[in-house]
């Protein structure tokens, strides 16, 4: 076996009482594709930042090319020729390609731009070297974030879940990139919690559970229950099987939906069309900021529009507002669970109040503070959302658990429509699957479900229909199960006539 | 080995807003040492001349409650806008506009002895307080205007309109020409509650304003509706709880107390309106606000340890000779201090043993 290029051993990082990594060793051989993989805390992100640089480790040691090394700051890792590719993309936008690179490799705008051209092509990463960054797309953006990265020459690559803000096209793209990258040598670390995707791309595994190494494995010798299993310790529950939706009647309706965003640079929705029908889960499918924010805020009654764009039970309601809907029946879980599903400062007793204060917890302008409790101590209790108890601050709770808190409190109320935005985004696969259970379990009462994902294995696992939207435009629903992931993948890319097609 | 971690709160303390005010105050008290001692005055008479010697006679006492009373209804009213993000910085506008209004009926009216006069008065500062906020709650809701901004420019025009007044339309005719209204009657006064002193019964409006806000605060739906738009905007908007209700509530409730303010101005120590009605109030009541921690309870001492400190700069200037900028120098300290201090309200200091590396 050749020596690993990176060596670590014995890592221990402790933040307070909580430990981060606990005596972790990890190594990356030349020409690898290693995966990371695990939950959400599970420790990935802190031994990334310690190889990186950013953390210093509490103990062990790290060796790079066989030498022991003390990475002091990111800039000493790239001398050391390691390279890391965040999630969150850190680009100017009104700068150009070239100008933004040029701030991180040395070199005249000429030679750069030739550069820029060559590597493109040998790497299959496309993208106009003169381009402004504002008018490119999430996956051009991370295209710039990978050249950045090579151009530094790096004998290493580090992405953190580089997969998350990618169409499915456009993740076969970056798979062939990243197997360019590892036939010329260059060793890379793949952050993820797809199984499916590290099965396809990955030759070795690590697997952290806890802060600790829980195993390394090939993947492709692996199941996606067994790499599972390993990543929670437990077996997940499977899904109760699911009766077909029977007959049943429309409960939502939206009908030629006209919005224009004020900020200039989001999509527009035009003409939108949707039916929700009780006992189904209906999925909205594509690549996020194509408008299905403003189609949540919408549905919500966040931005009124005309009333009869928007009907609940035959009522039209789109000039309602969403406290109103909430008292028709209509719930909303958002995206943003800090700071819009709930208030970070104030405490799980309070928040329970924030959309279900009408249902008793109030008299004559006055809080019920008793009830407000003992409701959070069932909405706590009926998710099995980890806490200290109803005092508790929603800041203090894992985004697992917040977002479980929260989808227990939007369910309390017994709601006829219940709408999700990214309901399992950034959340661990337990809470993941129970979320989805929950959701699957208000199908099953005759609840009318609309969930917004980009996960489209989530809304194929769990959707009756799925529509997909792209540039404001929201494709015609197809049967989940008369069509395939390629199909989607298209319409999220724009094309919905082939989509169209399968439901013929 | 050992450090300290600072690390963030699981739950919201009760006690971490109290140890912070006393970490405040002891910074404070450090400040002033300082400050005397730069003076060329031993600290500790220095110290002793602010904070103890108010406390050691009646009179003392009597004026502490008198600076009190407008400090306390001030910063109870501005607590309730700054809970909701909303900054209301022209109280001293608001309580000159209460003053005026109070002013008016008591000229109007002098002579009457009517048991009605002083009640029409409060009841005429409060709405007068009220409506001056209520122009900054108007151009923001309608306009989007920094209520900031606002509120703070219309102190200036509530300054010059009062000029105007006293040396106008307001003046006492037998006043020698002095900017000053005629001096009130009995009628038009509040009571004083302890002899000898002038401490007046518009402390009892203050004490009534903290027990409404105690209440308000804990138990009001209002209330928290208020608290979620100032903490999480985003949350506000996704409960629909509308934020042009939260900035009128904010403005109208902190010009109201502002404006009852300066009717305990002009129909208590000074008993008439003149141009200069408010050493500062409403600026040193947005201190007294963040200093409690905008609990209506902390406000209610941190509205006596201001009053302390006004009441004890003057002492400090006729006993030890400092100059009565002391009194400003010394609530500058206690702000930021606390502000200083006021990371502690949500992150802990640990003390960390770390195994040896």
């Amino acid at each position: 076996m050749a020596d690993p290029i990176l060596n670590i051993s014995g890592v221990t990082k402790i933040y307070g009482r909580t430990v981060a990594n606990d005596a972790v060793d990890f190594q990356v051989e030349t020409g690898q594709i290693h995966a990371v993989l695990g939950e959400n805390g599970a420790g990935k992100s802190t031994l990334m930042k310690v190889i990186y640089g950013v953390v210093k480790p509490d103990a062990g040691t790290v060796s790079w090319q066989g030498e022991t090394v003390d990475i002091a700051s990111p800039a000493e890792a790239r001398r050391l020729g390691i390279g890391m590719v965040f999630q969150h993309f850190s680009l100017f936008e009104t700068l150009t390609v070239t100008e933004n690179i040029s701030l991180a490799v040395e070199g005249s705008k000429a030679e750069l731009t030739a550069r820029i051209r060559s590597a493109s092509e040998r790497f299959g990463l496309e993208v106009e070297p003169d381009a402004r960054v504002h008018a490119l797309t999430v996956g051009e953006r991370q295209r710039i974030e990978i050249l950045r990265c090579i151009l530094q020459e790096p004998k290493l690559i580090i992405l953190d879940e580089p997969t998350s803000v990618l169409p499915p096209q456009g993740i076969a793209k970056l798979f062939e990139t990243l197997k360019t990258l590892a036939a010329e040598g260059i060793a890379v670390v793949f952050i993820s919690h797809k199984l499916d995707e590290i099965r396809a791309l990955c030759d070795t595994a690590t697997i952290m559970r806890g802060g600790r190494v829980v195993g390394v494995v090939n993947p492709a010798e692996e199941t996606s229950k067994s790499l599972t299993q390993m990543m929670i310790g437990q077996e997940i529950a499977e899904f109760g099987t699911r009766a077909p939706a029977t007959a049943s009647r429309e409960i939502l309706r939206v009908e030629g939906l006209d919005h224009v965003p004020e900020d200039p640079y989001a999509p527009r929705l035009s003409g939108l069309e949707l039916s929700l029908r009780s006992g189904e889960i209906l999925g909205i499918a594509g690549v996020s900021g194509n408008g299905q924010g403003a189609l949540m805020r919408v549905l919500a009654g966040e931005i009124p529009t005309p009333p009869d764009t928007v009907i609940l039970q035959g009522e039209a309601i789109g000039a309602t507002g969403p406290e109103a809907r909430r008292r028709k029946g209509l719930h909303f879980i958002p995206e943003e669970r800090l700071g819009r599903g709930a208030v970070p400062g104030h405490s799980l007793a309070e928040n329970v109040g924030l959309t279900t204060f009408h249902s008793g917890l109030l008299s004559s302008g006055f809080l019920n503070l008793r009830k407000r409790r003992a409701r959070a101590a069932e909405t706590i209790e009926k998710m099995d959302v980890r806490c200290s108890g109803p005092d508790a601050a929603a800041q203090s709770l894992s985004g697992g658990n917040l977002q479980k808190f929260i989808v227990s409190r939007e369910m309390a109320l017994s709601p006829q429509v219940l709408i999700a935005e990214q309901p399992t985004w950034g959340v661990d696969v337990g809470a993941a699957a129970a979320i989805r259970q929950r959701l699957l379990d208000l199908r099953a009462q005759g609840v009318a479900v609309l969930i917004v994902s980009e996960e489209l294995e989530e809304l194929m696992e769990i959707c009756d229909r799925i529509q997909v939207m792209f540039r404001g435009r929201l494709s015609p629903a197809v049967a989940a199960g008369q069509t395939d992931i390629d199909h989607i993948g298209l319409a999220m890319a724009g094309d919905f006539d082939e989509l169209e097609a399968t439901h013929g | 080995m050992a450090r300290l971690a600072l690390e963030p709160r699981e739950t919201n303390s009760i006690i971490a807003p109290i140890q912070v005010a006393a970490l405040a105050l002891v910074m404070t008290l450090i400040g002033g040492a300082v400050l005397f001692a730069i003076y060329g005055v031993s600290p500790l008479r220095g110290l002793h001349a602010v904070f103890v010697e108010p406390l050691l006679t009646t009179y003392g006492i009597g004026e502490v409650l008198l600076k009190m009373a407008p400090l306390l209804l001030i910063a109870q009213g501005l607590a309730i806008g700054f809970r909701a993000q909303v900054w209301n910085i022209g109280a001293e506008g608001q309580l000159i506009l209460g003053a005026i209004a109070a002013s008016a009926l008591a000229i109007w009216f002098d002579g009457t002895g009517s048991p009605l006069l002083l009640p029409a008065m409060i009841v005429a500062g409060m709405l007068a307080g009220m409506a001056w906020a209520g122009i900054a709650a108007f151009l923001r809701t309608q306009f989007n205007a920094n209520e900031i901004l606002v509120t703070f420019m219309l102190t200036s025009v509530a300054l010059q309109l009062l000029y105007y007044l006293v040396t106008g339309p307001m003046k006492d005719p037998m006043g020698f020409n002095f900017p000053q209204s005629i001096s009130f009657g009995q009628s038009a006064l509040f009571p004083t509650i302890i002899d000898g002193t002038r401490a007046n019964a518009s402390l009892y409006l203050g004490l009534v304003a903290t027990a409404v806000a105690v209440i308000f605060v804990r138990y009001s739906f209002a209330s928290y509706k208020l608290s979620v738009g100032g903490l999480a905007p985003g949350a506000a908007f996704y409960a629909g709880f509308s934020s042009k209700r939260a900035i009128w509530i904010a403005l109208l409730v902190s010009g109201g107390a502002a404006g009852l303010a300066g009717v305990g101005e002009v129909a208590g120590p000074l008993g008439q309106l003149q141009r200069n009605i408010s050493p500062g109030y409403g600026y040193a009541g947005i201190i007294v606000a963040v200093l409690g921690g905008l609990n209506p309870i902390g406000i209610l001492f941190a509205s006596a340890i201001m009053a302390l400190v006004y009441v004890g700069g003057d002492f400090a200037l006729l006993s030890v000779g400092v100059p009565d900028a002391v009194t400003g120098i010394l609530q500058g300290i206690l702000l930021i201090s606390y502000l200083a201090c006021s990371l502690l309200l949500t992150m802990r200091l640990r003390l960390v043993r770390e195994a040896p590396v």
